[in-house]
C-alpha cells in the first residue's frame, strides 16, 4: 500500500474553514517516460481522491497525468462536530490507499 | 522485435483545449471571472509547477461551487485535474502541483450550482517542459 | 619561438607547477554554495515546506522501516539505536567514512546494508530501491542543518584522491569534467538550465526531473550519462570515493536532506 501524509489540525471551533493537507507517494506515470531498453513505461496514475468527513464530502478529486507524481492537495474543510476525517485514494488498477486524522470541534 | 513505438507527447492546440473543456463542461460559453488561479510567473521546471485555484462563492445551500478543473492549453492532454467541492467543503479552492509541458496558459473552469460557467487564465513560462526532457530511466 | 634548454626547461617546469597547483587554486577559492541558493522562489518553498517537500514521503517510508522488526533475529534498527533522532544526529554528516572492519571507505548506503546483513540477518537492499532510499532519506535527514564533516586523511587518503581525480577527469563523447561545469562554469546556462556547483549536501533529494528520490550515485551517473560517457555501477567503489571527494569539497555546507532539485 503505497505511503501517503495527511495534516489535520488537532482542533478548530465549530464554522471554521479549516486548511486541510494531502499527499500519496505515486509516479503518476504519463505514458511518455520510457526505461533504458526504449521500451513507453505505460500511464499509470491514482484516479480518484475523496476526503469525507461528519458524514459527506470534503472534497473529491479526478486525476489526470497531467498532475505531478506524489500528488498534493490542500483544500478547506468545514468544521461541524468531533470525529474522524477519511481520505481514500484510488489507484487505476484498483488499490485503494487509506488514512485518516481525528478532529476535536469545540 | 526492436522497434519500439514511443508515444510522443505532442502539444494541444487551442481547438483540442476548448473540445476538452466542452467535453467536461458542455455548450455553455464560460464567463472570465470569479475564479482566480494562482502560479508563479516562470516555473524552472515544468514537472512541478504549483497552483492554487480559489473561486468567490458564498457556499450556500443554493448559491455554491458544484465543480472546478484545470487546463493547460499546450499540453498533451489539456485536462489537468477536476475537484468536485462536497457538502462539508465551505471555502472553494485548493492547491496541488501540476505538469507543465512548455510555455502555456493555464486554465480554470468553475461550475456553479445555477449551472453557470465561470473562468480564468494565467500565463505560465516554463524553462524546462514536463516533457521535453523525455526522461530515461537513469 | 626559439627557446634555449634551461630557459626551456625552467618554463616547462613552470607549467608544470601550474598544471598541478591550478585545480587546488580552483577548489580552494571557490566559496561551496548549495544547490537551495540557485533554486526558484516556488522550488525552494516546497523544499522548506516540512509537509509538501516530496522527500518526506521517503523519510516517513524510512521512519517505519526503522522501527520495524525483520530478519530471523527479529531485531529493528530501532533494537541496537534506540530513537534515531538521538543515535543518528550526526552520523551521515560523516559518511562516506572508512571502516575498518571492511578495509576501505564506504557510504551511508552501504552502512545500511552492512548493519542488516550482519546484525539484523536480512538481505542487503538493492541500490536506489525505494527501502534504501527511504533508510538513506531517514537517516540523513536527523543530520539536516549539521555541516558535512567527512574525513579524507589516514586510510581515506586512497579514496579521497581517487575521488578528486575523477572529479578533473575529462570523460565522455563531449570530452568534459565534473569540473569543467561545476567549477568554471558555474552560474552558466546550459538549455536554460542554471549550471550549480553540484554540491551534494542535500542528498539523497527528490529531483524534479526524475519525479523520485535519487541517490549522489544516480546523480553521477545521470550526469556521466549527459556527457556521453559510460556510467559506472552505483554502489561501485569509485563512486563512493567520489562521493567522498564531494562531501571535502561542500564540507561546511549544511546537509539539506530530503532536499528538492530540478
Amino acid at each position: 500500500m503505497p505511503n501517503s501524509r495527511i495534516k489535520v489540525p488537532k482542533n478548530a471551533k465549530a464554522g471554521d474553514n479549516i486548511e486541510i493537507r494531502a499527499m500519496i507517494m505515486h509516479p503518476m506515470e504519463n505514458g511518455y517516460n520510457f526505461d533504458t531498453q526504449g521500451t513507453t513505461i505505460p500511464v499509470h496514475i491514482i484516479t480518484d481522491f475523496v476526503c469525507t468527513y461528519d458524514g459527506a464530502e470534503v472534497v473529491r478529486i479526478q486525476l489526470q497525468p497531467g498532475l505531478s507524481a506524489n500528488p498534493y492537495f490542500s483544500f478547506f474543510l468545514t468544521a461541524t462536530q468531533s470525529g474522524p476525517v477519511d481520505f481514500t485514494w484510488t489507484d487505476q488498477d484498483g488499490t485503494i490507499t487509506k488514512n485518516s486524522a481525528t478532529l476535536l470541534v469545540t | 522485435m526492436l522497434l519500439s513505438v514511443v508515444t510522443l507527447p505532442v502539444s494541444a492546440t487551442d481547438e483540442e483545449t476548448a473540445a476538452a473543456i466542452k467535453q467536461e463542461y458542455g455548450e455553455r460559453v464560460p464567463t472570465p471571472g470569479r475564479v482566480t488561479l494562482t502560479l508563479p510567473p516562470i516555473a524552472e521546471s515544468g514537472n512541478s509547477v504549483p497552483l492554487t485555484l480559489a473561486i468567490e462563492s458564498p457556499m450556500s445551500e443554493d448559491d455554491r461551487v458544484l465543480r472546478a478543473s484545470i487546463f493547460a492549453n499546450r499540453n498533451p492532454r489539456p485536462l489537468i485535474a477536476t475537484a468536485i467541492f462536497g457538502p462539508k467543503c465551505g471555502r472553494p479552492a485548493f492547491s496541488t502541483n501540476i505538469r507543465l509541458n512548455g510555455t502555456q496558459d493555464v486554465i480554470g473552469i468553475a461550475q456553479m450550482s445555477d449551472l453557470s460557467l465561470w473562468s480564468a487564465q494565467v500565463r505560465v513560462l516554463v524553462t524546462v517542459g514536463a516533457c521535453d526532457a523525455l526522461q530515461l530511466r537513469y | 619561438m626559439k627557446r634555449t634548454g634551461p630557459r626551456g626547461l625552467a618554463d616547462l617546469g613552470l607549467c608544470m607547477l601550474v598544471a598541478a597547483a591550478w585545480p587546488a587554486a580552483i577548489v580552494s577559492s571557490q566559496t561551496p554554495r548549495s544547490g537551495y541558493t540557485y533554486l526558484s522562489e516556488a522550488t525552494r518553498q516546497l523544499q522548506d515546506d516540512d509537509f509538501a517537500n516530496p522527500g518526506m514521503l521517503w523519510v516517513d517510508k524510512g521512519l517505519r522501516l526503522w522501527t520495524q522488526a525483520a530478519g530471523s533475529a527479529a531485531q529493528s534498527c530501532q533494537s541496537c539505536h534506540g530513537q534515531a533522532r538521538e543515535s543518528m544526529r550526526s552520523v551521515a554528516a560523516r559518511y562516506p567514512a572508512y571502516s575498518p572492519a571492511i578495509g576501505h571507505v564506504i557510504n551511508l548506503e552501504q552502512q545500511i546494508n552492512r548493519c542488516r546483513v550482519l546484525r539484523l540477518k536480512v538481505s542487503a537492499l538493492s541500490y536506489e530501491s525505494e527501502d534504501l532510499l527511504a533508510l538513506t532519506a531517514f537517516i540523513s535527514h536527523q543530520a539536516k542543518g549539521l555541516p558535512m564533516q567527512v574525513r579524507i586523511d589516514g586510510p581515506a587518503a586512497s579514496s579521497f584522491a581517487r575521488g578528486k581525480t575523477f572529479f578533473y577527469r575529462r570523460r565522455g563523447q563531449f570530452n568534459l569534467s565534473c569540473a569543467n561545469c561545476h567549477e568554471q562554469h558555474v552560474g552558466s546556462r546550459l538549455h536554460g538550465e542554471l549550471i550549480t556547483q553540484g554540491q551534494i549536501n542535500g542528498f539523497p533529494i527528490y529531483r524534479e526531473l526524475w519525479q523520485t528520490m535519487g541517490s549522489t550515485h544516480r546523480m553521477f551517473t545521470w550526469c556521466n550519462q549527459a556527457v556521453r560517457a559510460e556510467p559506472y555501477t552505483p554502489g561501485s567503489q569509485i563512486y563512493v570515493d567520489l562521493e567522498l571527494f564531494e562531501r571535502w569539497r561542500g564540507q561546511s555546507l549544511p546537509i539539506e536532506a530530503p532536499a528538492v532539485r530540478r
